[in-house]
């Protein structure tokens, strides 16, 4: 098995899925000959031919509604935003058109939305963002953000193939730095299932994507005060899986939720209401959450290290809660 | 077009005089249910404006998508909605296509009739249908795919971004704009700074008529040539029909705005009155043929009204119906090519662009940017009834993927990974 980045990981979803179904089809801005902003979409050009992976103009709305209209006739779209912030563009095609297709005249709408996502490479406040709560809170979408490569290939996987609108958030500052061995066999990790990064007793830290990571090294720290912290990687947040949390938290009775996004609307007061109205009794301290700030994501590297949470805060919130 | 272009068969007339009454009188019987309180929502009206629905759907065959908006039920009875759809989703009931979860033409079939629902945000089912128009032409349909836009719904973001992606991917769509010179409140001097809305195809290099959309003949020849350009892949074509709203924008609204010379001036050009005059004068519609025609129709609407009327409001509990679609797509790709052209190792290319002439222009060639002087307006008015308003540029004329990798490639793909893309475009 060889070391795989997360990016490649996605690259190899889509060509694999691409070669699998020629429903599948890639479209968005920069991915033919280019290869995309990022490179995941290198390749499939040459492979795959322009009917199928499909270079638009700068138009995200167009992008999300062609992309509608070609899964009405049963293709399988990918769209690729070149950044997340761009989502911002097509929030109408997606919320009210794409999201309510199916609930409203019957109408599935298979079609996947990726976009390299999150802050940490100082790309400044419109390519750093992390907006998947507007789209959590849209009823008919589901949002998937993997940590590790082996989760990217499969969630992609199942993204492809699922029939609902999937949008799938890729962190940037992943794409290189985060490697993992991927079995060169067929395989798909399902939607809605959170994974156990790290068993632990005394508190548990809820978290996706980037912060899985940051998570994992404040409960390395922690482990060395004796803290023995459970880390659980969300992976989806639309479905969310909410018994993986409370089994979690029945057995640790103390909760941490960490995410990159910003703190008022942020997915964990979903988690702590979710966690109130069901497993209140367990609850040995209150919820805590450590989030970004409730700001634009500034652009100078002291700025958004203050912005974004650091290895230190988390440490620190979860030291606060284990001693409560 | 040539004559034989414009040649409509009595079968014809009387099928395009059939639906717009059909329409009217649907439309009519709504009314008059809203009046009762019995609609539930808003109930929008398209009287003056039958012959622009009836006459572009009626253009299409049956393999062909259209995606209505609010004042196209005509269109939707051309394809082969019953009325007591129509009905049962005005009257929000649980016999109604989306069973009562939305209102007004909000409705579609993807199997049998190959209708896209709407939704209320204008401009959104431009890039959808070119989106239906791209997989049927990947998929070897050879479809057509049809809709509407107001005069109001020209000024948003996604009818330019659509119409643009349509022109640019040469997307087998008619654009027909349905200029009734009001949105809403706001005439259409009011809107834009320009006298015909199919000037816009210019800017996307598509093709675009003007037609009267009072002359339910004039709207069905030039929409039939629209669809014939489309299906030898020439499309996109925008088609602006002139017409008037001769209601308010909804039935709350008395359109007080609107100057009464105005209502007087177009009453006179009622499109179902005026087509009848010319069928009875041509003796295609005889007092006999309209008598069965309405019998026919009066036949089925009173049967449907009474459906509707006595069918049941949805149980509350269907509000929570999934949001989510478990089990198969009820569309599996229809296929009408072989498979093997758009899969390796056929479907590979070289990844390169042919960009010609090194993108270079020669400047004494471009003619200066001149506004328009009243004279030229008039010479477009002149392009009515179905005579190409402009000519097709070819937006791929200066950047044509190459399919072979013959000549010179003058952008490499860039060799080095951009590991920290940030700066956009």
């Amino acid at each position: 098995m060889a070391q795989t980045t997360l990016l490649e990981a996605i690259r190899q979803a889509l060509f694999e899925e691409m070669e699998r179904d020629p429903a599948v089809v890639c479209i968005g801005e920069d991915i033919g000959v280019y290869g995309g902003a990022f490179k995941v979409t290198a390749g499939l050009l040459e492979r795959f031919g322009w009917e199928r992976v499909i270079d638009t103009p700068i138009s995200e709305t167009a992008i999300i509604g062609a992309a509608c209209g070609m899964s009405y006739l049963g293709l399988r779209p990918v769209c690729e935003l070149q950044f997340v912030d761009f989502i911002a563009c097509c929030f109408n095609q997606l919320t009210n058109f794409v999201a309510k297709s199916f609930y409203l005249w019957g109408a599935p709408v298979p079609m996947v939305v990726r976009a390299p996502s999150g802050g940490g490479v100082h790309g400044g406040p419109f390519h750093s963002q992390n907006p998947e709560m507007y789209f959590a809170h849209t009823p008919g979408l589901k949002v998937v953000y993997p940590s590790t490569p082996y989760d990217a290939k499969g969630l992609m996987k199942s993204a492809i193939r699922d029939n609902n609108p999937v949008l799938f958030f890729e962190h940037k500052a992943l794409y290189r730095r985060i490697k993992d061995e991927i079995p060169e066999s067929e395989y798909t990790v399902p939607l809605g299932k959170a994974a156990m990064r790290r068993e632990g007793r005394d508190l548990t830290i809820a978290t996706y994507a980037a912060m899985t990571h940051t998570s994992l090294e404040a409960a390395a720290e922690l482990a060395k005060e004796g803290i023995e912290v459970e880390v659980l990687d969300l992976r989806t947040i639309q479905p969310l899986d909410t018994d993986a949390i409370l089994d979690s938290v029945k057995k640790t009775n103390r909760l941490l939720i960490v995410h990159e996004d910003t703190r008022f609307g942020g997915v964990a007061g979903e988690i702590a209401a979710v966690v109130f109205e069901n497993a209140f009794d367990d609850l040995d301290a209150p919820v805590r959450r450590v989030t970004s700030l409730d700001t634009p994501v500034p652009y100078s590297p002291p700025l958004e290290e203050r912005f974004l949470p650091q290895v230190y805060d988390i440490v620190a919130a979860a030291r606060e809660l284990a001693r409560y | 077009m040539t004559e034989a272009a414009k040649t409509v068969t009595p079968e014809q007339q009387l099928d395009l005089y059939r639906y717009m009454l059909l329409d009217r009188i649907v439309e009519e019987t709504m009314t008059k249910l809203f009046r009762q309180n019995k609609i539930v929502g808003g109930l929008y009206s398209s009287l003056g404006q039958e012959a622009i629905s009836v006459g572009t759907t009626y253009a299409l065959e049956q393999r062909d998508w259209i995606a209505p908006m609010i004042r196209n039920i005509g269109g939707l009875l051309v394809k082969g909605v019953r009325p007591r759809d129509i009905f049962t989703q005005h009257m929000a009931r649980y016999t109604s296509p989306t069973l009562g979860k939305d209102g007004t033409s909000h409705f579609g079939d993807l199997k049998n009739l190959h209708i896209v629902s709407p939704i209320s945000m204008l401009g959104d089912l431009i890039p959808v249908m070119t989106g239906v128009a791209m997989a049927g032409r990947y998929l070897g349909q050879n479809i057509v795919t049809l809709t509407w836009i107001g005069d109001g719904g020209t000024s948003t973001g996604a009818f330019h971004e659509g119409l643009n992606l349509a022109a640019q991917q040469r997307a087998s769509l008619v654009l027909v704009i349905e200029n009734n010179q009001w949105a809403y409140s706001t005439p259409v001097s009011r809107q834009v700074p320009i006298e015909h809305l199919a000037d816009r195809a210019k800017a996307y290099g598509c093709r675009a008529f003007i037609v009267d959309g009072n002359d339910v003949e004039a709207v069905f020849t030039t929409a039939r040539e629209a669809v014939r350009l489309c299906r030898a892949g020439q499309g996109p074509v925008v088609i602006e029909a002139k017409t008037m709203r001769m209601r308010g924008h909804a039935q709350h609204d008395p359109a007080e705005y609107v100057p009464k010379e105005m209502f007087d001036y177009w009453k006179q050009r009622d499109p179902i009155e005026s087509y009848e005059r010319k069928l009875v004068a041509a003796g295609v519609l005889t007092g006999k043929i309209k008598k069965e025609i309405l019998d026919a129709i009066n036949a089925v609407i009173e049967e449907d009204r009474a459906f509707a009327e006595n069918s049941p409001f949805p149980p509350p509990e269907l509000a929570e119906t999934p949001v989510y679609h478990e089990g198969p797509l009820p569309i599996e790709p229809q296929w009408k090519r072989p498979v093997a052209e758009v899969t390796p190792p056929r479907s590979s290319v070289k990844s390169e662009w042919n960009v010609s002439g090194d993108g270079d222009f020669q400047a004494d060639a471009i003619e200066p940017a001149t506004s328009k002087s009243p004279g030229d307006a008039a010479a477009s008015v002149g392009a009515r009834h179905g005579v190409p308003h402009k000519s097709a540029a070819d937006p791929l004329k200066n950047a044509t993927p190459k399919r072979n990798g013959a000549g010179r490639a003058s952008a490499k793909r860039a060799s080095k990974p951009a590991v920290r893309s940030r700066g956009r475009k």
